[in-house]
C-alpha cells in the first residue's frame, strides 16, 4: 500500500468503459432484441486526493458509470485502471480485494442502510467483511467514527429509523469510510436532502476528504452543488461525456452547447438577475439511449445543429485552454453563459 | 375584500396520530391578489404542502383536524362550505398542479379524455366541444401534434410531457388561482426550464394567479411576485421578491440563502451551515421553532414573536424578535458560530488525535 501511496498522481483512470444492457424478450427463450447502451465509450482520469465531478439528467449514464467503477455491473469493454490493476477484467478473490480500496455513497440514505441493524453493526460490517480489525478494537473504530462524520458515540446501538435524512447520510459516509478507501464514489450524496442539510454534509465530505486525502468522483445533477466540490468536471450525455474540463473554466468558457445550456437553466436565487438573464430552454427530452441518435447525439435538442452534426459524430478532443476537452464540431463558437 | 383573491388567515391543521398531535401548519395567514405570483418556501415537513391541501380541502379527516382560521377565496370561507360547493371550486376555479406527473395522471385514460372531464364537468360542454378545446389546450402547453396526442395514454408520455398535460388539466377551466405543489422537483433541470417557463406564461396570458410550493429559492426568484419562508408550520418572513432576496430579515431567510452554493458567486471552500434539523413538530419547542438552530437566538425567543410588518415597510413581514442587521447582533451571532463550530472542530481533533488508522495497525 506504501508503495502505492507515493507512485502516479493518477488514481483512477477510465478508459473507454462502455456498458450495455442488453434488451430481451420472451420468457423462456429469451433473446435478445437491442441494447440499451447505457454508457458508451467513456475515457477520464482521476488525481489522487482530488474531486471529479459528474453532471448530467437522469437517464444520461452518470449512476452507472459509479456503480461499473465498483464493479457492481461488469462493463462491456473498456479498462478501469486502479492504480496498475484493472477492475473491468478481475474476478473473485482478487476484485474483493480490490474493493477494499474503493468505496460507495448512495443517494437514499433511507433505502441503502438495513433497518434491522443497529448503526454500530452498519458502520462494522465491513470490517468484519475485509478483517480490518477485530472485537474491542471495532468497536473503538466505531465510535470513532461517528463522532468523525459529527454524530455522537452514545449512538452506536440505535436503529436507522431513529436518525433523520441528514444523519443517516453521516452514517452511510462513516460506512463507506470504515475501512479506509483511498477512493470514495458519492452518487447523489445530497439530493435526497433539504437545503439546510445539504450544507453540512457537503461541508463534512469536503473535511474528511483533507483529512483522510480521499478521492472522490462525485455524481449529481445539480452543477451548482457540483461547482462547490469539485476540481475539474465532466458533463454527460446519453452515455458519453461531452465535455470535461477545470472546474472554472467550464464554468466560465463551456466549450459544449449542451453544457452551456445546463447552466443556464439552473435558477438562481436573486432576483435581479434571473430577471435579466437569457435562458436557453432546450426543446424536447433526453432521447432514449436504445435508439441514440445519429451523428452527435446531442443534435436533436441542439440549438446550434447544422447539417454536418447530424450525419458526422463529432470527436471528443483537447480543445483550447488547459485540459479542457469537448465533442462538438462547433465548439469555438459557443459563447460563455450570460 | 375585493383586494385579495384568496386570504389565508391563522390557519391551522393538525395530524393526530398515536403519540399526539403533530401541529402541521400552525397559525399560518398569507394573501394572494388577483394575477399575482406567491412563492412558498421551506424545507420537506415545514407544512407547505399540507398548507396547499388545507386550501383545497383535500386532506382526509382524520387524521387531519382543521383546527382553526380560515381560507377566504370569492368571499367564502372555503373551510365552511358544503362539500357540493367544494367540488366546484376545485378544478373550476382553482387549479393544481402536484409533484409528481407520473403518479398524477390516470393510467387507463387517454389524455385527452383526462382534460376533456375537467371541462365537462365544471363547464358542462359537449363532447366535441371538449374534445377540441382539449386540443387548443394542449397545444397552449407546448405539445406537439397536439390533435393525435389526445388519444395517447399517460405512459407514452415522459415526466416532462405528463407535467404539461398537469398544467393544461389545472388550467383548462380558466381557473382564477393556480396552486403548483413542488411543480418541477421530480424533473430535469433543463426540463424545469421548460416548465417553469410555460407556467409563467401561460399564467400571465390567462392573467391567472399562482401560488407556488417550493423549497429551491433559485425557483422563486425567478417567478414570483411575493415569496413566503415557513418553517415548522409557521411563517417566519414574508415580503416582495426582490425585497427578501435584496434585505432578508429573518435568521432563518438569511440562513437559507447562505448555504446553497450559487452559480453566480465566487466559489467559498466551505458553505455556511444552519446546524442542527428542524423540531419534531410532535413536541413544537416553546416559542420560536427555530430557536434551538439561531445563531441570534436569545431568552425572549421563547416566547414566538408576531409576524409584523417592518417599520417603514408595510410589505414586508417578519417573526423575529431580533433586528439582523444590527451590527451589533451580527457580532454577538457571528461569536455564537464560531465557538459553536470550535467546539465541534476540538471535539473531533481529539478523537482523530486517538485514532490510529487501520492499515497502519497490520
Amino acid at each position: 500500500m506504501a508503495e502505492t501511496l507515493v507512485a502516479s498522481k493518477t488514481l483512477v483512470d477510465v478508459r473507454d468503459l462502455k456498458m450495455h444492457f442488453p434488451l430481451t424478450q420472451g420468457i423462456l427463450f429469451q433473446r435478445v432484441i437491442g441494447y440499451i447502451r447505457a454508457v458508451d465509450g467513456v475515457t477520464f482520469s482521476i488525481e489522487r486526493g482530488q474531486t471529479m465531478g459528474l453532471v448530467g439528467e437522469s437517464g444520461s449514464g452518470k449512476t452507472t458509470i459509479g456503480r461499473t467503477i465498483v464493479r457492481l455491473y461488469k462493463p462491456t469493454a473498456g479498462q478501469i485502471m486502479f492504480g496498475d490493476e484493472d477492475l473491468a477484467s478481475m474476478g473473485g478473490e482478487e476484485l474483493r480485494r480490490a474493493r477494499q480500496r474503493v468505496q460507495m455513497i448512495f443517494q437514499d440514505p433511507f433505502a441503502s442502510l438495513n433497518p434491522r441493524y443497529t448503526i454500530g453493526s452498519l458502520i462494522a460490517e465491513p470490517m468484519h467483511i475485509y478483517k480490518v480489525a477485530s472485537g474491542a478494537e471495532i468497536r473503538d473504530r466505531t465510535t470513532e467514527l461517528l463522532s468523525v462524520v459529527g454524530l455522537r458515540p452514545e449512538y452506536i446501538d440505535r436503529y436507522p429509523h431513529e436518525f433523520s435524512g441528514g444523519q443517516r447520510q453521516r452514517i452511510a459516509v462513516a460506512r463507506a469510510l470504515s475501512i479506509n478507501p483511498e477512493f470514495v464514489i458519492a452518487d447523489e450524496p445530497v439530493s435526497a436532502l433539504d437545503v439546510s442539510i445539504r450544507a453540512q454534509v457537503l461541508n463534512l465530505l469536503q473535511r474528511l476528504q483533507q483529512q483522510f486525502n480521499l478521492t472522490y468522483l462525485f455524481v449529481s445533477h445539480d452543477l451548482s452543488v457540483v461547482r462547490h466540490v469539485a476540481d475539474r468536471i465532466a458533463v454527460m450525455y446519453l452515455g458519453k461525456i461531452v465535455e470535461l474540463s477545470d472546474r472554472d473554466e467550464l464554468y466560465a468558457a463551456p466549450k459544449h452547447p449542451y453544457t452551456k445550456a445546463l447552466l443556464s437553466a439552473i435558477p438562481i436565487p436573486d432576483p435581479q438577475i434571473e430577471k435579466h438573464r437569457k435562458r436557453i430552454i432546450l426543446s424536447g427530452d433526453l432521447p432514449s439511449p436504445i435508439n441514440i441518435p445519429s451523428g452527435c447525439r446531442f443534435h436533436t435538442r441542439c440549438p446550434m445543429a447544422q447539417e454536418i452534426c447530424r450525419e458526422v459524430e463529432p470527436v471528443y478532443e483537447a480543445k483550447e485552454g488547459r485540459e479542457h476537452y469537448a465533442a462538438c464540431h462547433f465548439s469555438e463558437f459557443v459563447t460563455p453563459v450570460d | 375584500m375585493g383586494e385579495y383573491l384568496l386570504e389565508v388567515q391563522d390557519l391551522k391543521t393538525y395530524f393526530k396520530v398515536k403519540a399526539g398531535k403533530v401541529r402541521a401548519v400552525d397559525g399560518v395567514s398569507f394573501a394572494i391578489k388577483p394575477g399575482e405570483k406567491l412563492g412558498v418556501v421551506g424545507e420537506s415537513g415545514c407544512g407547505k404542502s399540507v398548507t396547499a391541501l388545507s386550501i383545497m380541502r383535500l386532506l382526509p379527516q382524520p387524521p387531519a383536524e382543521m383546527a382553526g382560521g380560515s381560507v377566504l377565496f370569492d368571499d367564502q370561507d372555503l373551510l365552511d362550505v358544503p362539500e357540493s360547493t367544494m367540488r366546484k371550486i376545485r378544478g373550476g376555479k382553482i387549479g393544481m398542479i402536484f409533484q409528481d406527473p407520473m403518479t398524477c395522471l390516470n393510467p387507463t385514460m387517454t389524455v385527452g379524455k383526462q382534460i376533456g372531464e375537467a371541462l365537462r364537468i365544471h363547464l358542462k360542454v359537449s363532447k366535441d366541444e371538449a374534445q377540441k378545446r382539449a386540443i387548443s389546450l394542449l397545444e397552449q402547453v407546448g405539445i406537439p401534434a397536439a390533435a393525435e396526442r389526445i388519444n395517447s395514454y399517460p405512459h407514452q408520455f415522459s415526466g416532462g410531457m405528463r407535467q404539461r398535460v398537469m398544467i393544461a388539466i389545472a388550467l383548462a377551466c380558466n381557473p382564477k388561482l393556480l396552486i403548483a405543489d413542488e411543480p418541477t422537483t421530480a424533473l430535469d433541470v433543463t426540463v424545469q426550464a421548460q416548465i417553469l417557463e410555460l407556467i409563467n406564461g401561460v399564467c400571465s396570458d390567462f392573467g391567472t394567479a399562482v401560488m407556488i410550493i417550493t423549497h429551491d429559492l433559485g425557483v422563486v426568484a425567478g417567478m414570483t411576485d411575493r415569496v413566503v419562508v415557513m418553517y415548522a408550520g409557521k411563517v417566519m418572513e414574508t415580503a416582495p421578491t426582490d425585497e427578501l432576496f435584496a434585505n432578508p430579515r429573518h435568521p432563518y431567510t438569511l440562513g437559507l440563502l447562505s448555504s446553497v452554493p450559487r452559480l453566480d458567486e465566487v466559489r467559498h471552500s466551505q458553505l455556511r451551515t444552519i446546524e442542527g434539523a428542524p423540531p419534531d413538530l410532535l413536541k413544537p419547542p416553546p416559542g420560536c421553532p427555530f430557536m434551538p438552530r439561531c445563531a441570534f437566538a436569545r431568552a425572549i425567543c421563547r416566547t414566538m414573536p408576531p409576524l409584523e410588518a417592518l417599520p417603514g415597510n408595510s410589505a414586508h413581514f417578519k417573526a423575529c424578535w431580533v433586528d439582523v442587521t444590527d451590527p451589533q447582533e451580527q457580532a454577538y451571532a457571528e461569536k455564537r458560530r464560531q465557538t459553536r463550530i470550535e467546539k465541534v472542530l476540538a471535539a473531533t481533533n481529539a478523537q482523530l488525535a486517538s485514532t490510529q488508522p487501520v492499515s497502519e495497525e497490520k
